[in-house]
């Protein structure tokens, strides 16, 4: 496509609408209509070209209709997706196929049917995001660059039909001494180019970019939440320890672990004066959860089963709201659960005599299975069921491996009893192998140890610092093209006339304002608004 | 000092009601018309004055409380709607300094005062905060987020002049009935707030029990009304000697915990709304846009409207720096995740959104004057529904309220 010529000696690209550098409109002569100062007449790409795929792909990500219609569909899938909980947020027990029916009724079902209850996480929901961000990118480019370049072009003396179809246009007969205005507009903190006698006042011109500043900030913003999908960017891994105990820290290669040295629970005091209403009516009310915490680094490489050598780093503790960090990870406290089983004790009884041997001491998490109670007595714990229930066949099970409600199989011997005898001991209950003949003893319940356990996350995300970038920048662009507007006034001195023209990409009111001033300290006319008396 | 500040509140609201007239009377009052600008701009100056008394009082009110309960007192509903009705009087209060309008003290005070009054429906106790709550991130959010709402409410009540200001009220149309429908939503507010009042000073109070969902399971609860019972809980049984059987029942699947009350407050506003909506229609024998419609018959629509795009221009970077940037900074603290989806993050992404769009219809599309007034409108909507229903309707409904 040819490039334009104006009369002026600038080139400017096809599809222009008025010249970049003098400002001459390309269309319409010298009519009296408004021009469009949009985009300063530059050539937009998608009003430009409509030929080939590429432009018509182009063209449609860079419409602002598309756009906003893009941001309406999401906006709407937001709110359908928040009508009922996601699946992340109902009972980790309940099983969605029937939990949405049951308790939501016949919505319920459809919203599960359609899926709904993964909105955010679906293929089409991630598609609009894309689209969205394809979007913003697609419209930045297409209009920004034309727009910063003939913003760049423009010249201080502008083409008179230009001047004419400004919003704001007057021409003040006799003459004006041109230092007097130039200095009312400096006063005004206009910066003022001049030349032949002519006069552009800009300011606040770097409003202008906020929008492509602060799109620029949703895009890093985009591209930091999509990076998170990208391995070893993230890491969010919930661990449990029981106090006194130490773990590997999930997802640093057994690199670092973690005692629990204590966990604290703190509720407000019934009697407490500042919330005693608030707190009759709501019963007890958690204040504190914190695991007190040490950090461990291994020195040697671990061993299945056992903790390798480890070399202290630092006490600290994990606290709602006040995580616990190091390196690159946070720990926070995100769960609890208090007084869980963690050792049974049990004494070997004769059952007759009551005579009884022990204590023997079981650890219900990492169980021995060999015990020497003395005396030529010897306990082997030769099955054992942590979450214990009969199965179908009816034979011990168990659910899961923690220990909520432990069963064992004990194998005892004693002198008297050589040939050693067993059962299967569970809580409240006791079932002897041997049918025919009773044991002679029995493993008696002597006591158990309780322990709080902590949940606590092991976060890492390398994308955040990412984010953090790509929110500030959109702040600052949001706040740049918003608080501020670009407004210019350009002054042209010829046969013993002054014409005045203005333009603000926003805020008029003010503007208006301020000419007013100018005018008044000057003595130019105060040019009539031309879009003002719409209404009849 | 939990006293002072009740009484604190007490004035501001009664001194907000003061400066409510006092704007009104400027732009209604034949001397007005007779007298011209400077009466407008005296009595306007007065109204403001008053209003930025009542909005001392407030803040003292808010200082007050902070002080008594040990935190900043955002953390209950009551709390939060209350200095949300203070940051829309602090956005006016900016905003009459650049436009110096006085009907948009009218609008904007009488707004105000239905919020302040709306919340003190809510238990006021001065309540503990549970651990997740206890961040300086906290407050840094909430009332930023607060103050970006009340900003871009004065974009609605600039948005509502305008088009009580232009809708041509000659011939019924889809527009006067939508104005109409704005009044009785505002109506509805008015009317939830009397018949609380009522209830609460003749002390209705009726209990039943049912079988309500909670962490995933039914459970037998006991439910309190405090208005009377028209929509009692499905399958509910009265508890309350004497009391009164409710009409219905809510239908058999509302079983989140209060929901069949919730659902009788609100058919209970709708009622008393649908009453007084009736009552203002035979007094003024004509539809009510139709009769404020005169009064502001001085102002400049063009005015208006730009009023309503520079709050929504000042309003939406602050509340995104509030409802979203500084809600990811805690969210990342407290939940180990700055974003999660839940409901209230979501509502605050679709006011953000919302917004978003009104910006580049307007800037792109030209969408000015009524469109964006209707916009405005709706943006206004979406934000009353984050603050009420999702903390009524939404979470209620969720097991994790
Ligand atoms: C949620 C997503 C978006 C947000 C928060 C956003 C934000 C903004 C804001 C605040 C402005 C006004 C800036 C100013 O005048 O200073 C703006 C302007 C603009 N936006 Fe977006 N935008 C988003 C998405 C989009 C999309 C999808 C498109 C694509 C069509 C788009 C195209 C534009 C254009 C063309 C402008 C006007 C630029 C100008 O006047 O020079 N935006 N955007």
């Amino acid at each position: 496509m040819k490039a334009i010529k104006c009369e002026c000696g600038h080139e400017n690209p096809y599809g222009t609408e008025f010249c970049a550098a003098c400002g001459k409109p390309f269309k319409g002569g010298d009519s009296d209509q408004l021009i469009n100062m949009r985009y300063e007449g530059s050539a937009i790409r998608s009003k430009t070209y409509n030929k080939t795929i590429i432009d018509k792909i182009w063209n449609f990500f860079s419409s602002v209709k598309v756009g906003v219609t893009i941001i309406f569909i999401i906006l709407v899938a937001a709110a359908i997706g928040s009508i009922f909980p996601q699946q992340e947020y109902i009972p980790s027990n309940a099983d969605p196929a029937t939990y949405y029916e049951d308790r939501y009724g016949i919505f319920g079902k459809i919203y599960y049917l359609l899926g709904f209850e993964n909105l955010y996480g679906s293929w089409w929901f991630i598609t609009l995001l894309a689209a969205l961000g394809l979007s913003i990118i697609v419209a930045s480019i297409d209009r920004g660059v034309p727009l910063y370049k003939s913003l760049k072009n423009q010249r201080v003396t502008r083409h008179e039909n230009f001047l004419k179809g400004q919003r704001l246009v007057s021409i003040t007969p006799g003459s004006i001494p041109f230092e007097h205005i130039k200095g009312a507009l400096i006063k005004n903190r206009y910066k003022v180019r001049e030349e032949n006698g002519n006069i552009l006042a800009e300011k606040g011109r770097f409003s202008r970019w906020g929008a492509y500043v602060n799109h620029t900030g949703l895009i890093i913003f985009l591209v930091g939440a999509m990076l998170r999908f990208f391995p070893g960017m993230y890491i969010d891994k919930v661990v449990w320890i029981k106090e006194g105990e130490t773990a590997a820290i999930p997802g640093t290669n057994n690199e670092y672990y973690l005692k629990n040295n204590n966990f604290i629970l703190q509720t407000y005091s019934k009697n407490d004066k500042q919330y005693k209403a608030a707190l009759q009516k709501a019963g007890e009310v958690p204040k504190n959860y914190e695991s007190k915490i040490t950090l461990y680094r291994a020195k040697s490489k671990p061993v299945i089963g056992e903790l390798p050598k480890l070399e202290k780093i630092k006490d600290g503790q994990a606290k709602v709201n006040h995580p616990f960090k190091f390196s690159h990870y946070g720990i926070y406290q995100s769960y609890y659960r208090q007084g869980e089983l963690d050792k049974m004790k049990f004494n070997l009884v004769n059952k007759k005599t009551g005579k009884a041997y022990g204590p023997m001491t079981v650890d219900l998490n990492n169980p021995k299975t060999e015990y020497d109670l003395g005396h030529g007595v010897e306990v082997k714990l030769s099955r054992y069921y942590p979450n214990f229930y009969f199965d179908e066949k009816g034979l011990p099970a168990s659910r899961n491996k923690s220990p909520e409600n432990p069963a064992f199989v004990f194998d005892f011997k004693t002198p008297e009893t050589p040939d050693g005898e067993r059962s299967l001991v569970a809580i409240q209950q006791t079932i002897e192998a041997n049918k025919q003949q009773a044991n002679k003893y029995k493993m008696k319940f002597a006591g158990v140890e309780m322990k709080d356990v902590s949940g606590l996350t092991v976060k890492k995300d390398l994308t955040l610092p990412i984010i953090i970038v790509g929110a500030a920048i959109f702040m600052l662009g949001v706040v740049q093209g918003l608080y501020w507007n670009h407004r210019r006034i350009w002054i042209r001195q010829k046969d013993n006339e002054t014409w005045l023209a203005a333009h603000t990409n926003k805020n008029w009111f003010g503007f208006k304002k301020e000419i007013q001033k100018i005018s008044d300290e000057t003595g130019l006319i105060m040019p009539v608004d031309k879009v003002e008396p719409k209404r009849s | 000092m939990a006293g002072i500040s009740s009484t604190l509140l007490y004035c501001a609201f009664i001194i907000y009601l003061i400066a409510t007239f006092v704007f009104a009377m400027s732009i209604s009052d034949k001397k007005g018309r007779e007298k011209g600008a400077a009466y407008i701009k005296r009595w306007g100056r007065i109204g403001y004055t008053i209003a930025i008394i009542g909005f001392i009082c407030q803040l003292g009110y808010f200082i007050t409380r902070w002080i008594a309960s040990g935190h900043a007192p955002v953390s209950n509903l009551f709390e939060f709607t209350t200095f949300f009705g203070m940051m829309m009087v602090f956005a006016f209060i900016i905003i009459y300094a650049i436009y110096k309008t006085n009907v948009l003290g009218v609008f904007a005070m009488a707004i105000a005062l239905l919020v302040i009054a709306y919340a003190s429906m809510f238990p006021r106790d001065i309540s503990p905060l549970i651990p997740a709550l206890q961040s300086d991130w906290l407050k840094i959010h909430v009332t930023t987020a607060a103050l970006g709402e009340g900003i871009l409410s004065i974009s609605f009540v600039a948005g509502l002049i305008y088009l009580i200001l232009t809708v041509d009220q000659k011939v019924s149309t889809a527009k006067t009935k939508w104005l109409e429908f704005i009044m009785y939503c505002l109506l509805c507010i008015v009317g939830f707030i009397i018949v609380t009042i009522i209830s609460q000073s003749i002390g209705t109070k009726e209990e039943f029990s049912w079988k309500a969902w909670k962490d995933g399971q039914r459970v037998e609860q006991t439910i309190t009304y405090e208005l009377p019972v028209l929509i009692g809980p499905p399958d509910g049984k009265l508890l309350t000697k004497g009391g009164y059987e409710p009409f219905v029942h809510a239908p058999s699947w509302m079983k989140g915990e209060e929901a069949p009350k919730k659902l009788n407050t609100f058919i209970w506003s709708l009622l008393s709304g649908a009453v007084l909506y009736g009552l203002l229609r035979l007094i003024l024998r004509k539809r009510i846009a139709a009769a404020i419609q005169p009064k502001l018959a001085n102002m400049n629509d063009d005015l208006v409207d730009e009023i309503s795009y520079r709050a929504v221009a000042i309003g939406f970077p602050v509340f995104t720096l509030g409802a979203l940037i500084f809600a990811m900074i805690w969210a990342q603290k407290a939940w180990t995740r700055f974003w999660g989806w839940d409901p209230k993050e979501v509502w605050a992404l679709i006011t953000f959104l919302f917004y978003a769009a009104y910006i580049h219809l307007r800037l792109n599309k030209g969408w000015h004057g009524e469109k964006s007034a209707w916009l405005s409108v709706i943006g206004f909507l979406i934000i009353a529904f984050n603050l009420i229903a999702v903390n009524l309707v939404l979470a209620g409904l969720h097991s994790y309220a």
